[in-house]
């Protein structure tokens, strides 16, 4: 699929290393386009995480520079920048002490939406994640299968209609049906809304289903960009280890 | 009933020593809340402070009151006789309880929830107010029920620099070898112990994970 315009996120050459250790990431180079999905794919450890967070300022750089909408995130007031970005991480981390409603209306609160609009917006949005405005809104997240809490999280990240989602193993603790489910929603929902989507993912099937662009991680350096197929047609080698995992459980059945 | 015969005497007394023993600990409880939830807080953003300052509340701790109100007397300013030497010390007592449940409770919050407030732009004071002092409410009211009941059992002593109180009538027993006046001042203190414990107990227990006035925490 080509995209146009300019990029989303754009990363020059970024480093990070704490207190003089090793790198965490090094020399990482790529970008994010509007209304592309790119999966951040890697073993555990490999860095992916890691990105996500110098993408939305949890951690700044300590070489090269991350873009966001064309300005360096050290120029960005951090909490502008991480209003302007749908943020989902794997523990949801949905307040336990607001109804489903206060969560998912955050953001426009903070922005200072008006409480009229704030609701609207709420119904509008869990109608969008498949949960029933009537019966979710007053509850509270302990009430929440899984399933349901990360439809929250994905309602909630995409309240105040950020350009940007940062998705970090979302569905990662979910029961495989329900993360079926979840991911062919999410896919549905990107063709939709259009939105950049930056997912992380250790999970090679997630990451074909969903992908328009592979990034593969291998100890903090990036080996491999590119669409779903040249992935499975790479012969570097950490994606031919990826694609025989992906075979193997094929084979099984 | 020889000390209900004392009490319906002495009626006026008792009720004076109820009402300064009810001020010495509220006083000193609001001001141990004043200065101890703040520093609470300020050790979660500032953990390498946490061993000096909680060391040193616990030091004040293992002080015998009847020592501390002694060094306290003559200290200038807050120091002498009367109630606000033992106001100073009734603090000095209540503030590692505070200080220590604030610091727990805040620390114990989800560190997923917290990454999610921060990812979302919350400034560091909305994650504070509207995050993570809610979901510490219950282990810090914890803190505040231990400081006031050791603080209601403290200040019976603060009679022995004339403060005043309920220990007016147990030092006065203990003198004239009197049980009954030993009794009509540490019975009242006793009952008001325990209802203090009773009644923030329940408040606590409304506020803990899993009670009615805030949601669970997140089940696994």
């Amino acid at each position: 699929m080509m995209t146009i315009g300019d990029p989303v996120v754009e990363l020059r050459g970024v480093g990070l290393r704490l207190d003089g250790e090793k790198e965490i990431v090094s020399d990482l180079d790529f970008d994010v386009r509007p209304g592309e999905l790119v999966v951040l794919l890697g073993r555990s450890g490999s860095g992916k995480t890691t990105t996500l967070k110098l993408i939305n300022r949890l951690l700044l750089p300590t070489s090269g520079s991350v873009l966001v909408e064309g300005v360096a995130t050290t120029d960005w007031e951090p909490t502008r920048l991480r209003r302007r970005i749908g943020y989902v991480i794997q523990d949801v981390g949905l307040f336990p002490h607001f109804t489903i409603e206060r969560n998912v209306g955050l953001v426009p609160t903070l922005e200072g939406w008006e409480a009229e609009r704030v609701r609207e917006r709420v119904r509008e949005l869990l109608d969008l994640v498949g949960l029933d405005p009537s019966v979710f809104a007053e509850r509270y997240p302990a009430q929440l299968s899984g399933g349901q809490r990360q439809r929250v999280g994905v309602a909630r990240a995409l309240a105040a209609d950020p350009p940007l989602l940062l998705m970090d193993e979302p569905f990662g603790a979910l029961d495989p049906l329900t993360r079926l489910e979840l991911q062919r929603e999410l896919a549905r929902l990107q063709d939709r809304l259009n939105k950049s989507i930056v997912f992380v993912t250790h999970d090679i099937r997630e990451a074909m289903l969903l992908a328009t662009r592979i990034a593969l991680f291998q100890d903090g350096e990036l080996v491999f960009i590119g669409g779903p197929q040249e992935f499975l047609d790479s012969d570097e080698p950490e994606a031919m280890a990826f694609v025989r995992a992906l075979q193997d459980t094929d084979a099984v059945r | 009933m020889q000390l209900l015969e004392f009490l319906s005497r002495n009626k006026a007394e008792f009720f004076t020593l109820l009402g300064e023993h009810l001020m010495l600990v509220g006083v000193s409880i609001g001001v141990a809340l004043a200065v101890g939830i703040p520093l609470g807080v300020i050790l979660t953003r500032r953990p390498q402070l946490s061993p000096p300052i909680l060391g040193l509340a616990n030091i004040f701790q293992t002080i015998p009151s009847l020592a501390l109100f002694g060094f306290l007397i003559p200290i200038p300013f807050i120091g002498g006789i009367g109630a606000r030497t033992a106001i100073v010390a009734l603090v000095l007592y209540a503030l590692l309880p505070i200080i220590r449940n604030t610091y727990a409770g805040i620390q114990g919050v989800d560190p997923a929830v917290r990454e999610a407030g921060r990812g979302m732009g919350m400034t560091d004071r909305q994650l504070l107010f509207m995050v993570e002092i809610p979901l510490a409410f219950g282990v810090i009211l914890a803190g505040v029920r231990v400081a006031t009941v050791i603080g209601v059992g403290i200040a019976t002593i603060a009679a022995a620099i004339g403060a005043g109180g309920l220990g007016v009538f147990i030092f006065r027993g203990v003198a004239t070898v009197n049980n009954t006046l030993i009794l009509a001042g540490a019975l009242p203190a006793a009952l008001m112990a325990l209802a203090v414990d009773f009644l923030l107990g329940r408040l606590e227990r409304r506020y803990a994970p899993g009670g009615a006035g805030l949601a669970q925490t997140r089940p696994a």
